[in-house]
């Protein structure tokens, strides 16, 4: 009899389920919710707080993309994903888009058949060691135990960047990061190697941060952009633009205090008319509304303040914009322009 | 009595397929047959359905590409430069390391504390079935992580090894009990080790030799050896005299603290360490319990009668009850030997590299082929237990009481 | 006569000594003891040893356990209060509760449904675990899984009401043809469940009648993920088992070798991998339109991973049933149908009991492994959320042990019940 269960779980299932045929903007639409991908938990970027809303860097971007689609920020469906289960995920429809600290490679985006539609963060592997190591490079590192937390491409850059060095090491490959820095804190390995921003916002937990040093040396290009399946290019264009909408808001200083009154009516600067709808409609092109961009921009603010809110210097993670700042200010986002 | 003929002839009809017990087994696995192809036929239409509007393929070819990452504990040459093969061959390697080492220490747990359980002390017996309730009941997953935790906070870092008044010291000088592994002495073998190691194995041979032939003396002429004594000395002197005859061709590489880590002796990973003593200690209790059941289910008249010939506990113990008790407690043990190498894919949570951290784990993510990867893995563990089921079946029909 | 007496003894007791208590040695706690605690030497020894270790135990963990604090709002607060000392922090377990029971992303507003589900279980299952009990609360045992998937998940009530109807509608029928034939009965109550089923969803599609608020089950996690999983699997793949058996046993080859690869390729391979398809490879073999969620997945793939198990140790009880009880079924002239159901199941699964508990408990102890693939079971839910936060980070021993009581209460239930179970069934007069 409670085989029924099953069976109305079935029904269920089915109906929620998704469909991952060419037209991923139709489904969004019809579903009334985006399905994004993001990591288990990682502070900063995608994490749920005590009330189990998702918050974070990687977060921001589904809400925006949620926002221009569907004009509902609140209107995402968070999927946790394991460096494993990620890209089935993504290839078999179960999301839409994924927004989990992915880097950019060749193989990803060719052989597994997914497009990368921009960059959200410029990041890159570094270490962190106690300070009473006494240790001020990696390549002081020699023989050391490296605890490595396992899902991006790490592992391989730490292969390459001590072979290329001509120094050995021993790696303790760990699950989570919270697992990684109990190994780390109880000198079970000397150093603990992640992308930097993460290695930030460990060391910001510490009991005393000031024990530790993170290490000049940054081995490694780790490009994070989140990604759609290859081939549904007017889904991968939605992404890329909002992306890109947030980008361009901060250089052209629109925030989430002042978009709505720069959207009510045209002003003085042409790039702003044209990206909140006011002039032109570059929402049709793309089959949004007008008002896409002001939705993106109002759900969480532009790219700024995403960053300053969740992973920026007055937040417990404590990252400094470097290359993440807007090319004007010696950074390397620059957003194509709207027109 | 042509009258009483056979049967009418009837003509073959439709229904007959259904209501005949001579074809309605036709019918059903006829039924079962297509359900069966139609099942298979759909999920592989799905599956190539889905491969295509990807545009992905089924491919092996990411075995032969280099694998690019490092592993910390390998018994075979192995480097980043190697293949995902070699990496995946690695993980078969430490698992079936883990598992052995696994099987032995849960085996040595379960027989002592299955024997203590029906100790007539009390206190050890309820001792030993608080150890047992408490193993069973609780996931394993959750063991391996508590005692993966217990070691690395428990055990001293190597930097406690250092300084002028270190925190913690090296045992006889060559074992290190670190946070990282165990650090043992390695033998440095020279030439002549195998002259050594072959008078060694000659020795155990002569020593068993020596005690077959005693106990035939014993029962043909009833004259008794002396037997403890004789083994010792086989055991030991000849292998000595050859190992300082040579020149002693093996010696001790000790551990020393260098640099961050200890260099030098054999080193014993704590992800092994703590993978190894979890599955033991959670295996042991469930064997334990096997070993109890099958010593209760010797009947009392078996060791009553062999009290009453005079034998004293030992080997009542010895020659009694253990040998007939085995024939009940073996097939549960190899099935628990089964266990053991399935939970040792429960690696990942430790980091120790088995097949399933490797293949199923690091090269699953870097190469993303989820595919290829999980059906290999599956074919590795199928193929290790039908060896053990295959293992247990012949130790079944060896045994099977042949009845007189 | 008493001069005689007095002569050869001075005094003769006329009355019986009271009988005085046994030498301390042999009587009381003291002959306990020495029974029980030191009758050899070497028994002695083990004595001492054993409570040298019990005193390990208890000395390291009770000041640990007792000072334990209960009131904190994260890890750092909790060290201020210990000022350096060493012991608890239970207060995470206080501040989480919701969170490790019921995962994080059920509202906390209707926390009071899979409560309810939980209590009402107890009810469902007296019936089938207690045989005194009066029959008829059976019912409710059939009713509750409806009940408790609409308590759960939420939604209109017709969903389940209308499962519950086929499933009624089926029974009926397969009762009614059941008399003719076996195959009659199955295939008809199957076909009759299945046309209820399609009718009611298509006449009742977008009604909402009692419509609770739905969740999803995404949303589901915390321990009660594990409960779900676990009563979920072992009631589905029970049926499954039988099946499996009773074809692993059948003359009919094909059925028989289908059964025999089917359970020898899940009993070969650990749950692990199983999971692993269910995450990153069944996706793949459903259309290309429709995804199936992933509590689904992992409950299909739990169910085949059980019922091969609980089908072998059916197999067991229908060998370990007398040649006697076939042959007898036979000579009365009952099919195979009739002879399974009536004679021979009842008993192979009554001697099968104890090793399908064994199994259920084995399993739910098993769906830990769920958090490996990112379903926020209790564990997933302290290796994920609760310790990637940053208020406490770096508790460990209070979070684990919370977990390993939940899950040994349950199991040590489960099993002592099975013991009990195992003595009341004997009826075998030894």
């Amino acid at each position: 009899m409670k085989q029924s269960v099953f069976f109305g779980a079935l029904t269920g299932a089915v109906l929620v389920g998704g469909i991952a045929g060419a037209a991923t903007l139709d489904d969004v639409k019809a579903r009334g919710k985006l399905n994004c991908g993001v990591t288990t938990g990682l502070v900063g970027f995608a994490a749920p707080d005590a009330n189990g809303n998702w918050e974070g860097f990687d977060v921001a971007v589904c809400r925006a993309v949620a926002a221009a689609v569907l004009g509902d920020p609140n209107a995402v469906e968070f999927v946790p994903t394991t460096g494993k289960t990620r890209f089935t995920a993504l290839a078999s429809g179960e999301i839409d888009m994924l927004a989990r600290n992915t880097t950019w490679t060749f193989s990803r985006d060719t052989d597994l058949k997914f497009d990368f539609v921009g960059i959200n963060y410029y990041d890159g592997q570094g270490f962190i060691v106690p300070k009473a190591l006494g240790v001020t490079s990696a390549k002081d590192l020699d023989g050391a135990t490296v605890c490595i937390q396992t899902g991006t491409t790490t592992e391989l850059n730490l292969a390459d960047y001590f072979r290329a060095n001509n120094i050995s090491y021993e790696p303790v490959p760990i699950e989570t990061n919270a697992e990684g820095q109990q190994q780390y804190l109880a000198g079970a390995c000397d150093a603990y190697t992640t992308d930097a921003s993460g290695l930030a916002a460990t060391r910001a937990t510490f009991e005393t941060p000031s024990d530790h040093v993170i290490l000049p040396e940054i081995i490694s290009k780790e490009p994070l952009g989140p990604l759609v399946r290859h081939g549904d290019n007017d889904w991968g264009d939605i992404v890329m633009w909002t992306l890109n909408a947030l980008i361009a808001a901060e250089e052209y200083g629109v925030t989430s205090a002042n978009v709505e009154e720069l959207s009510a009516a045209a002003g003085d600067n042409p790039e702003v008319n044209r990206l909140l709808g006011t002039e032109d409609n570059l929402g049709a092109m793309i089959g949004l509304d007008a008002t896409w961009a002001k939705d993106a921009i109002a759900a969480g603010g532009n790219y700024g303040e995403i960053f300053e809110k969740n992973i920026g210097e007055s937040t417990p993670i404590g990252l400094a914009r470097g290359l993440n700042a807007q090319w004007t200010e010696g950074g390397l986002l620059y957003a194509p322009p709207f027109r | 009595m042509t009258t009483l003929s056979d049967p009418t002839q009837e003509s073959f009809r439709l229904s007959m397929l259904l209501n005949d017990t001579r074809y309605r087994s036709i019918t059903f696995q006829a039924i079962a047959l297509i359900l069966l192809v139609a099942a298979i036929w759909y999920l592989m239409s799905n599956l190539f359905a889905n491969l295509e509007e990807q545009g992905l393929n089924i491919s092996y070819s990411f075995l032969g590409s280099t694998a690019g990452y490092d592993i910390n504990q390998t018994l075979i040459p192995y480097s980043s430069q190697s293949t995902n093969l070699r990496a995946a061959f690695v993980g078969v390697l430490n698992t079936l390391l883990v598992a052995v080492l696994a099987c032995v220490m849960a085996t040595i747990f379960g027989v002592i504390a299955g024997v203590l359980r029906l100790s007539n002390n009390w206190l050890v017996r309820k001792l030993m079935a608080v150890y047992v309730e408490i193993f069973r009941n609780i996931p394993v997953l959750i063991w391996i992580l508590i005692i993966y935790f217990i070691m690395t906070a428990a055990m001293p870092a190597p930097s406690a090894f250092r300084g002028d008044e270190p925190a913690a010291s090296m045992i006889l000088g060559s074992f290190a009990f670190t946070n990282r592994g165990v650090y043992i002495p390695s033998p440095v073998l020279e030439p002549g080790w195998m002259i050594v190691v072959a008078t060694f194995v000659a020795s155990i041979i002569g020593i068993v030799a020596y005690r077959r032939y005693s106990t035939k003396l014993l029962y043909d002429t009833g004259r008794l050896l002396p037997r403890f004594w004789p083994s010792v000395a086989i055991f030991f002197i000849p292998t000595l005299l050859v190992f300082f005859l040579m020149g002693r061709p093996i010696s001790l590489d000790y551990p020393a603290l260098a640099g961050f880590n200890f260099r030098g002796g054999l080193q014993i990973g704590a992800p092994l360490i703590a993978l190894w003593f979890a599955l033991s200690i959670y295996t042991g209790a469930f064997i334990a319990e096997n070993v109890r059941a099958g010593i209760q289910a010797v009947s009392r008249g078996q060791s009553e009668a062999a009290a009453a010939l005079g034998l004293r506990p030992g080997r009542i113990m010895n020659l009694v009850v253990l040998p007939q008790a085995l024939r009940v407690i073996i097939p549960p043990l190899i099935s628990q030997y089964l266990n053991i190498t399935k939970n040792s894919s429960l690696a990942i949570l430790v980091g120790y590299a088995d097949i399933t951290a490797t293949l199923g784990g690091i090269t699953l993510n870097q190469t993303g082929r989820a595919i290829e990867c999980v059906l290999l893995l599956m074919l590795f563990y199928l193929t290790i237990s039908l060896i053990i089921s295959l293992i247990l079946n012949v130790y079944n029909s060896a045994v099977r009481l042949r009845e007189r | 006569m008493s001069d005689t007496h007095a002569e050869s003894v001075a005094f003769v007791r006329e009355t019986a000594i009271p009988p005085a208590l046994p030498p301390a040695t042999v009587s009381g706690p003291v002959k306990w003891m020495r029974d029980n605690l030191f009758p050899t030497w070497a028994n002695g020894l083990l004595t001492v040893a054993a409570l040298y270790i019990i005193y390990l135990i208890l000395s390291s963990s009770l000041p640990w356990l007792l000072g334990g604090i209960w009131n904190a709002e994260s890890l750092a607060q909790c060290r201020e209060i210990l000022q350096g000392n060493s012991a608890a922090c239970f207060a995470v377990l206080s501040e989480r509760w919701n969170q490790l029971l019921f995962g994080f992303k059920y509202p906390p507003e209707l926390y009071w449904r899979p409560t309810l589900a939980f209590v009402l279980l107890f009810i469902a299952a007296a019936p089938v675990l207690f045989f005194d009990l009066p029959r008829k609360l059976l019912i409710f045992t059939g009713i509750y899984p409806f009940l408790a998937y609409w308590l759960i998940w939420g939604g209109t009530i017709l969903t389940p009401l209308i499962a519950l109807l086929g499933v009624v509608v089926g029974y009926l029928v397969f009762n009614r043809f059941v008399k003719g034939s076996f195959a009659a009965g199955m295939f008809g109550g199957v076909a009759a469940a299945l046309v209820v089923w399609i009718l009611g969803g298509m006449v009742f599609s977008g009604a909402d009648l009692f419509s609770l608020r739905s969740v999803s089950s995404r949303d589901l996690g915390g321990f009660m993920l594990n409960m779900m999983l676990g009563i979920t699997c072992v009631s589905l793949s029970v049926p499954i088992g039988i099946a499996l058996a009773l074809g692993r046993q059948s003359d009919l080859p094909i059925v028989k070798y289908i059964c025999v690869v089917f359970i020898e390729f899940i009993r070969g391979v650990p749950l692990i991998t199983l999971l692993f398809v269910a995450s990153v490879m069944l996706s793949y073999f459903f259309p290309p339109e429709r995804t199936v969620d992933l509590f689904l997945r992992v409950v299909i793939m739990i169910t085949m991973f059980s019922s091969a198990y609980i089908a072998e140790v059916i197999r067991g009880g229908l060998a370990a049933l007398p040649k006697g009880q076939y042959e007898a079924a036979d000579s009365l002239g009952l099919d195979y149908p009739q002879a399974m159901r009536l004679i021979i199941l009842p008993q192979a699964l009554k001697i099968s009991i104890p090793g399908i508990v064994n199994i259920a408990v084995g399993l739910f102890k098993d769906t830990t492994l769920v958090s490996v693939i990112t379903l926020f079971d209790i564990v997933g839910m302290i290796r994920g959320p609760i310790l990637a936060s940053t208020d406490w980070n770096g508790v460990y021993w209070e979070l684990f042990m919370f977990a390993s009581v939940l899950f040994f209460i349950v199991c040590y239930s489960i099993s002592q019940y099975s013991q009990w179970l195992e003595r009341r069934l004997a009826t075998d007069h030894r």
